[in-house]
């Protein structure tokens, strides 16, 4: 499995995983459908971009970094458009990138088949 | 009477000894080792101007044995063109009447004073590794060392692993290239004998007799220490290997790992005193190495349900703790603010 794959499916994963803590949160449980597939967007795309800095960057440091921000990043956006809930969306994002990031530096596989015979 | 000081015989007898190199396009440095049937020295090729070794016979030798043993040497080596094989670049007779072949100069240590020095044991194992691979592919030519042990693996500096001394390797199947010349006689046998080569070393007639023992007590293989010469085969040369994984597993630097238990058994299986219990060939103990080494189970260690999970445990350690971390945290955000 390529490191974009592996990024893409383990974000997945624990986006969806994510998004359904969110039902122990009473206020928002009505909309736990949307924040389920909004979560697991969001760590399908950060898995991706992950994936994609895991097979050009070979660093284990760098690549944690990057998942980290990319986690970040994108659990802000989703606390900016609720204008709440900072502190619930972006610390449990920021360790789905960090994640993402080990696993893609660690795991899955870096190579592409090219032959320079003709 | 004036008689020779213990000095002055020592080096004559070292002068005498000295090969007769003119003639040849060498210029001799200095004497780098010696083993069973000849000496090794440092030379330089004139022609290339580069630094050689050359494996001298340095006995006299009425019958020939010994010379037809040092050329069959160089064949088998010239045969075998692996990075893990020192090269040959020449072969001939001295002046004197002394037969040598010119290798590589390998610059490095034996295994025996790496091991010493490298502590970590994957770092240890990835050498074993490449013996492996370079004993199956000569078993793929149909050569059989006779003779691993530390002493004969040299480590190069830039990180070449090189298995040396072929000097009683035995020709299991004949579809290891000769030389032009050998190649004829072959084909005159094989006409004269209705077809089908001999096994061994027949074409130089060097078959070693039934009985006789070659090899090194301790990483020879009870049949083969037995000098049941006829039955050996690759296996022996997978006890051989075994007996190197254990010392290179037991070596440690300081004496004070334990040996896991996998490694132990890979060992053990390698060196089963029945053939049959043992690896059937050194790509496939290579490969159970290969398992140790990612954190698989490995065949000669037949694993429980509590060893599996420790063992994937110890595989995905870090990765287990970032989802614990993962998981500790979001179970703290949820008690923190449903307060």
């Amino acid at each position: 499995m390529n490191k974009i794959t592996y990024g893409l499916i383990l974000g997945g994963i624990l986006g969806i995983f994510d998004g359904l803590t969110s039902w122990f949160t009473p206020a928002v449980r009505p909309q736990l459908m949307g924040i389920v597939l909004g979560s697991t967007f969001k760590g399908l795309l950060a898995g991706v971009l992950i994936g994609i800095f895991a097979r050009k960057v070979h660093s284990l440091g760098l690549g944690v970094l990057f998942g980290l921000a990319v986690g970040l990043l994108f659990a802000f956006f989703i606390a900016y458009m609720q204008r709440n809930y900072y502190v619930q969306i972006m610390v449990p994002g920021g360790l789905v990138g960090l994640i993402v990031g080990y696993a893609t530096q660690k795991y899955g596989d870096s190579s592409t088949v090219s032959s320079s015979q003709t | 009477m004036n008689w020779l000081s213990d000095e002055a015989i020592a080096r004559l007898r070292s002068a005498a000894a000295e090969p007769d190199l003119a003639g040849t396009r060498y210029r001799l440095i200095e004497r780098i080792g010696s083993g069973g049937m000849g000496s090794v020295y440092l030379a330089e090729d004139a022609t290339l101007g580069r630094r050689v070794a050359i494996k001298i016979l340095d006995v006299s030798d009425s019958s020939g044995d010994l010379a037809a043993r040092l050329q069959r040497e160089a064949h088998i080596l010239a045969s075998l063109e692996h990075p893990g094989i020192v090269p040959v670049h020449d072969a001939g007779t001295l002046a004197d009447g002394r037969v040598f072949y010119a290798m590589k100069f390998v610059e490095g240590e034996r295994l025996d004073r790496f091991s010493e020095r490298e502590s970590t044991l994957p770092g240890r194992l990835r050498i074993f590794q490449r013996i492996c691979d370079t004993v199956a592919f000569a078993h793929t030519r149909g050569v059989l060392h006779r003779d691993l042990k530390p002493e004969n693996i040299m480590t190069g500096s830039f990180g070449e692993v090189l298995v040396m001394d072929w000097g009683v390797a035995k020709i299991l199947r004949a579809n290891w290239i000769s030389t032009p010349a050998e190649a004829t006689q072959d084909q005159a046998r094989e006409t004269s004998a209705g077809g089908g080569l001999a096994a061994d070393s027949s074409r130089t007639a060097l078959k070693t007799a039934h009985g006789a023992v070659l090899g090194t007590p301790g990483y020879m293989a009870p049949e083969q220490a037995r000098g049941d010469v006829e039955h050996l085969d690759e296996r022996a040369d997978i006890y051989s290997l075994g007996a190197i994984l254990q010392f290179l597993i037991s070596a440690s630097a300081h004496g004070t790992q334990t040996a896991p238990r996998a490694l132990t058994a890979i060992a053990r299986k390698a060196m089963d005193a029945e053939p049959g219990g043992r690896y059937a060939s050194a790509s496939e103990l290579g490969q159970d190495i290969a398992r140790y080494l990612d954190g698989l189970s490995v065949l000669a260690y037949p694993e429980n349900a509590l060893q599996k999970v420790a063992r994937w445990a110890a595989r995905y350690r870090l990765a287990i703790v970032l989802v614990l971390t993962y998981l500790v945290v979001r179970a703290l955000l949820i008690f923190w603010f449903r307060r």
